[in-house]
């Protein structure tokens, strides 16, 4: 007898709405396969220009296939590709873009082998769309690791440089934690609520299961945990500055924006979809862990002296003042953390180039004095590096102003009034280290007070010799320019970002 | 005749733009003819402006941000109208001068000095709240570059103290501004922070008051008053001299103007709770700035704690809450800002003939060999410690007039720094100008581009002396208006106790 194959249910599935996936996961196998052959041309150009046309097809599908709206999760109730999706995969690709523009010219590339850095590169946004997209406890942890994974190799791309390895290492045991922690939290809410899906979670709260019920809130509690390690939320944010000073600066900047992005599109829908009905109980914890971490990221921030560390400092910082979107759980914080995720995408990668640019041909590294005096001798990175600390520290005329506005506004709306405050006095501390690197670029060398320790001789780790001319990585300039220039317009006229996130505001249905 | 404000507010940033992408030889030239374009066309908004009218003149009202009901409101009335004059005239000798010394990265100053002139209009002009707001916090930017990268000394810690001072206050306001906004929003209502409507709405008189006091605390920095002056020494110590005239003379009115402007007519119930601190902290900045005045060599502290005490003058009589002391405050805003730029460009010319030295006691005798100079300081001397004939002395006397009728004891206290006025600013004039030459100084006369940045604004100082009703007649209508509701508010609590002992008589 032939086995009763036929009449099992295969799921449906819609191709239309795994476009974007498909096309950065078949990137990823392409690039892969094309990085075997030996020709120098095609491993340094043709596989970073296949990764980049793989992730532009992947922002056109998602544009082809946004559509406003709670839409219904497709595979099975697996994956919703509805705008909150499809709005921080946009932040994904063009993160991912940025990253191979940005490694084009970059030591760990060469080093771990093209195919393979690009195609870790593709599956690790893969990782993330399917996390930001998780409707589902298990596609959520499913994502999770695909996200990170990749990224765990990628750290430690740069071979013959023991912070890359060691940078590597130490994501892959904290990561590892983190991910034990959350799979834990998700096993108990499975536990609590006897479903797996998001859905299925939000009916069985305050229905099957009480609100108070310890196994929940317990679950609760450690999901909250795992991803604030991803998240780099203090209390568990002590990897960040290793991590991001260690790894190769263009994966930092792609972890600092697109990991970012995928953590806090699952605490979002975790948290405020299917974990919406008890927002009472995690939403005072949540704001606890967003004060925590906005105190604790600006006063880490202040002594340091490597900019790659002064940026995850910062980056810790930023996810604070995200918290406070999320843990409002309305429509108005949904929107105003997509919003602020956006810009903090431009005015973190703006940062970061100038950082590569400098790195790779100064004597300093990444040392903040790299940076000095560049406003006389490099006003093309200077500009850029200015506008994005301005825009961090929320000056207004940039997009920083607009966001951490919208935020605070979000914040009162939701009856957190002093979360806006503490919101407010995070940034009035943060200026104390944006400004100083604008001082150091523009207002001369011995007037500026450094931390104590001394100047570190660390040799440039660029792909080729420094005496070349400064000017010889055009791309990297280019990228820095044109994102600094994207944080001042979209301060001036935030329409078209706010017309996204009121789109991205409609995913979840159940907020209000 | 329509006056289109958006192109005076633009104006100054756009020709620093195009200064920005001309020779370096030219930036300076591209600048100083958008001054001058701006106070032209602020002299024809001065003659153009129907004073008798008390709502806003020439409105430009247009969507910005519709999400956040953010408007791009600008408009005129008596309040602002002598606030933006200012602006306009102050620039235009601050850059002139700074025009003829000079400058390393000249690009870069002209751009700053644009961009600053356009966000201190901007502040100035905005009637919705988030837009005062941004251009409050603009306002930093250029000068935290113009002090760091032109100033002397220990400027870059000068600059970074200023600014996480200032923006301290301002991002607490920021919060507040949002607050307000938000809490003011009718159920079902569109938020909106156009003060027009921001004043219909009202807020719980708890939440008033702190939110006052946040706004408070961002006006009194910026002002400065005692105690949120800590910034003020280094500051003006660094600071270049063309740029220390504006950030003296006119950004240290959008505090005070801040109180008239948003604080007193949205949140009344707010203002009049905290009305006897901020008359206590007015006080305190006029004996302590007085005071201290009076006990610096410097002759740039001078003129920064006597700006102290002068500022402590226009907060006491905006919150003496009462016709006159408004009144007075509003044309001693115009009056400090009139007499303190000249009277740091003098200093400049004073300082380059003593070799940078700005000592009281290393300087002396300059007004034998240069009597225009001497002429001229003394002119701005007598209107600074408000000699009867100044318009100094009109408003100091309307905001006394004001504090006497209700607050006798603050009102006497304050006269106190009248005299103090007297005995420090003789004491500079005497100090620099008679006495035996100091060795250091080359008593020379001022010369022609000083004398033509000086000259027109002694004569507008003679001219409002002779003249004051030119000024109060135009914002007479405006500032009653303004303060109306707190005063409502402070008559119905005088009142209230009254009430309560009839009843409980009955």
């Amino acid at each position: 007898m032939i086995l009763p194959l036929a009449d099992v249910p295969a799921p449906v599935i819609d191709y239309r709405g795994l476009s974007p996936l498909m096309a950065t996961l078949g990137g990823s196998v392409v690039v892969l396969m094309v990085g075997l052959v030996r020709s120098p041309f095609v491993r340094r150009v043709l596989v970073p220009a296949l990764t980049a046309v793989s992730l532009l097809a992947a922002i056109g599908l998602t544009i082809w296939i946004w559509e406003p709206g709670d839409r219904e999760p497709i595979i099975e109730r697996a994956i919703a590709m509805d705008t909150l999706t499809l709005g921080v995969s946009m932040l994904f690709f063009v993160a991912g873009l940025v990253t191979v523009v940005l490694s084009f010219r970059s030591l760990a590339a060469r080093e771990a082998g093209h195919g393979e850095y690009y195609s870790l590169l593709l599956g690790s946004i893969t990782g993330m769309v399917v996390l930001a997209g998780a409707e589902n406890l298990i596609t959520l942890f499913v994502g999770l690791e695909l996200l990170s994974i990749p990224l765990y190799v990628l750290c430690a791309t740069e071979l013959h440089r023991r912070t890359s390895l060691e940078a590597g290492l130490k994501y892959l045991v904290i990561g590892s934690v983190g991910s034990a922690t959350l799979l834990y939290g998700l096993a108990l809410i499975y536990g609590a609520t006897g479903s797996t899906g998001f859905d299925g979670i939000q009916g069985a709260i305050g229905d099957t299961v009480g609100l108070a019920d310890p196994l929940l809130l317990t679950g609760i509690a450690l999901s909250a945990t795992g991803l604030a390690f991803k998240a780099s939320v203090a209390p568990f944010h002590q990897w960040t500055p290793d991590v991001y000073q260690g790894a190769p600066t263009p994966i930092t900047t792609f972890m600092a924006v697109a990991t970012k992005a995928a953590a806090f599109a699952v605490f979002l829908r975790l948290f405020d979809f299917a974990l919406g009905l008890s927002q009472l109980d995690w939403a005072p914890a949540l704001a606890a862990l967003a004060t925590a971490t906005i105190v604790i990221g600006n006063v880490g921030a202040i002594a340091q002296r490597s900019m790659k560390r002064l940026l995850a400092w910062s980056s810790v910082a930023q996810a604070g003042y995200l918290l406070a979107g999320v843990v409002v759980g309305s429509e108005l914080g949904l929107r105003a953390t997509a919003f602020y995720l956006a810009v903090y995408l431009l005015m973190n990668v703006a940062a970061f180039a100038v950082v590569i640019a400098r790195e790779r041909v100064s004597e300093h590294g990444d040392d903040l004095a790299s940076l000095e005096l560049l406003g006389r001798t490099q006003p093309w990175l200077a500009w850029p590096m200015t506008i994005a600390m301005l825009s961090l520290a929320g000056f207004p005329a940039t997009a920083g102003f607009i966001g951490k506005f919208f935020l605070i506004d979000a914040s009162v709306s939701g009856d957190y009034t002093w979360l806006g405050i503490v919101i407010v006095v995070g940034s009035v501390v943060s200026l104390a280290y944006y400004l100083r690197v604008v001082a150091v670029m523009w207002m001369g060398r011995y007037e500026v007070e450094l931390p104590a320790p001394p100047r570190r001789r660390v040799k440039p780790v660029a792909g080729w010799s420094p005496e070349g001319d400064v000017r010889a990585q055009p791309e990297v300039a280019a990228v820095a320019i044109l994102f600094a220039a994207a944080t001042i317009v979209f301060g001036i006229f935030p329409d078209p970002l706010f017309d996204a996130a009121r789109d991205v505001g409609t995913a979840l249905s159940n907020l209000h | 005749m329509t006056i289109h404000l958006s192109i005076v507010l633009f104006l100054p940033l756009a020709t620093g733009l195009i200064g920005a992408l001309l020779p370096a030889r030219y930036a300076r030239w591209a600048v100083l003819a958008g001054t001058v374009a701006v106070l032209a066309y602020a002299i024809v908004l001065l003659v153009d402006f129907d004073g008798s009218r008390a709502g806003l003149q020439y409105v430009t009202d247009d969507e910005w941000i519709s999400e956040l009901g953010i408007r791009y409101q600008l408009g005129i009335d008596g309040l602002n109208l002598f606030m933006v004059v200012l602006t306009a005239i102050a620039w235009v000798p601050c850059t002139l001068v700074a025009c003829f010394r000079e400058q390393d990265r000249p690009r870069l100053f002209f751009f700053n000095m644009g961009l600053a002139e356009t966000a201190v209009l901007g502040a100035f002009m905005a009637q919705d709240l988030a837009l005062f707001v941004v251009f409050f916090d603009l306002m930093l930017v250029p000068f935290y570059f113009l002090i760091g990268g032109w100033g002397t000394g220990d400027r870059v810690r000068a600059t970074t103290k200023f600014v996480i001072y200032t923006m301290a206050g301002s991002l607490l306001m920021l919060a507040g501004a949002v607050a307000l906004g938000v809490l003011s929003t009718p159920d079902g209502g569109h938020i909106s922070f156009s003060l027009a409507v921001l004043q219909e709405r009202s807020v719980s008189e708890g939440t008033q008051q702190w939110i006052v006091l946040l706004f408070a605390l961002a006006f009194f920095v910026k002002a400065p008053l005692f105690p949120l002056h800590g910034w003020v020494p280094e500051t003006y110590r660094s600071t270049p001299i063309v740029v220390l005239a504006l950030l003296s003379g006119v950004l240290s009115k959008v505090g005070a103007y801040g109180f008239l402007r948003i604080v007193l007519p949205v949140m009344p119930e707010g203002s009049q709770h905290w009305q006897e601190l901020f008359i206590i902290v007015a006080v305190f900045s006029i004996l302590y700035g007085s005071v201290l005045a009076f006990s610096q060599d410097n002759v740039r502290l001078v003129v920064a704690y006597s700006s102290i005490a002068q500022l402590g003058f226009i907060v006491l009589g905006i919150f003496a809450l009462e016709d006159k002391g408004a009144q007075g405050a509003v044309l001693q805003m115009l009056n400090h800002g009139l007499v303190v730029v000249p009277l740091f460009l003098i200093i400049g010319v004073i300082t380059m003939r003593s070799g940078g030295s700005e000592s009281l006691l290393r300087l002396g005798g300059m007004a034998v060999r240069a009597p225009v100079l001497a002429a001229l300081f003394l002119l701005v001397t007598f209107a600074t410690l408000a000699m009867p004939g100044s318009s100094n002395f009109v408003g100091e006397l309307l905001v006394l007039f004001g504090t006497f009728e209700d607050k006798l004891v603050y009102g006497l206290v304050a006269s106190l720094g009248v005299v103090l006025a007297g005995v420090y600013m003789i004491r500079v004039f005497q100090r620099t100008m008679h006495n035996r030459v100091a060795p250091a100084v080359e008593p020379r006369e001022i010369g022609r581009i000083d004398l033509a940045a000086v000259a027109p604004l002694v004569a507008v100082i003679v001219a409002l002396g002779a003249y004051p009703n030119f000024v109060v007649d135009r914002t007479e209508a405006t500032t009653v208006r303004k303060i109306q509701p707190a005063r409502a508010v402070a008559a119905e609590q005088a009142r209230a106790p009254a009430h309560r002992e009839v009843s409980a008589i009955r």
